[in-house]
């Protein structure tokens, strides 16, 4: 029942359940989607500043990351203020050998992998708390993977809404068709957020996500 | 040589999803290949992520998962009902779910009409195809 009412006042735009006042904006995604470069364009863009570390070695965010007070603005002059989670890559195998193939020591591979899984419980215990997501996908990598079904699936459970940002597409392998296949439902813009790319379309799908 | 382990839905229908998750992961971790009848509502997959993070040792590395679907939009509505009737009387066992342990099984990509499962027996990849 309390799940009913908490709908109904969320489709009303007035939630008493919510006592936060502002919007939590989760980062989620496969490790290496390009997250974290995400959110350091916004909070660049927006705030003058980084936010996260980036790596080319999967799994660098290992913790959940929020900044606070991010207020975007469009063409129109209309603002929109959230708190921008981004979080832990989700995968379904953590080999520490694979970060000493990418030359790391035993011992800090050992650490790293054990803090990734850490990292991977938390960003699904976190789930629950988010108001909207983006899902960020490496648009040069197979869309289909039971990971991504799982998250937009969760969310979908969950009623949260959801953004699907196809990232990358500044690569020659990209394919945002593949992606907009394999996610009908849901809105997807193709970004480059190394890069900059189309975030302008971006930051207008965000107004009609939140 | 690589293990496969059919998990009927009646095996599993009556447990807790808790319960359900442990005796699958039990399973992947002796490095048997888990083909489920059924599929895992999407908050036990969830939990499955979860329960296998806490779970990954120097031993056990993870593990590869897909959940085969039939696509309902792409039924008739005949056969829709008929899968809605079965539903209700029998429980969700349309669709197929196969578990590996991810120090077996390299990667499973699903195409509309077959599953690929890439194992990393004897250092090289040996694909097992199997139709829908």
């Amino acid at each position: 029942m309390g799940g009913f009412f908490k709908k109904l006042f969320k489709k009303l735009g007035f939630n008493p359940f919510n006592r936060k006042n502002t919007i939590k904006l989760g980062l989620y995604g496969p490790p290496n989607g390009g997250k974290s470069t995400l959110a350091n364009r916004i909070c660049q863009d927006w705030l003058g500043e980084e936010m996260s570390t980036i790596s080319h070695i999967a799994h660098e965010t290992r913790e959940i990351t929020i900044k606070e007070q991010v207020t975007i603005k469009n063409k129109k002059g209309k603002e929109l203020t959230f708190s921008l989670v981004d979080t832990p890559g989700i995968a379904t195998k953590i080999d520490y050998e694979d970060f000493i193939r990418r030359g790391m020591k035993k011992l800090d591979a050992k650490k790293r992998a054990k803090e990734a899984t850490k990292g991977v419980v938390d960003a699904i215990k976190w789930l629950d708390d988010m108001d909207s997501v983006v899902v960020v996908l490496d648009a040069t990598q197979d869309p289909y993977s039971q990971v991504n079904i799982t998250i937009i699936g969760n969310l979908q459970a969950r009623d949260i809404p959801v953004l699907i940002a196809a990232n990358k597409v500044d690569l020659k392998k990209a394919n945002m068709d593949v992606v907009k296949a394999a996610f009908p439902q849901y809105e997807v813009v193709g970004i480059s957020a190394k890069y900059g790319k189309n975030i302008e379309g971006f930051y207008e799908q965000l107004f009609k996500l939140v | 040589m690589v293990t496969f382990q059919f998990v009927p839905y009646n095996d599993v229908e009556d447990l807790s999803s808790a319960k359900r998750i442990n005796k699958l992961l039990n399973i992947v971790k002796d490095d048997c290949i888990v083909i489920m009848e059924g599929r895992l509502t999407k908050e036990e997959e969830a939990d499955l992520i979860e329960c296998t993070m806490e779970g990954i040792d120097s031993r056990f590395k993870g593990i590869e998962l897909s959940v085969i679907y039939p696509d309902k939009d792409k039924q008739s509505a005949t056969r829709w009902l008929k899968g809605a009737f079965a539903h209700l009387l029998l429980g969700d066992r349309q669709g197929l779910t196969i578990i590996g342990p991810a120090s077996i099984v390299k990667k499973i990509e699903k195409n509309p009409d077959k599953i690929e499962l890439f194992t990393k027996e004897n250092g090289r990849s040996l694909a097992r195809k199997k139709k829908r």
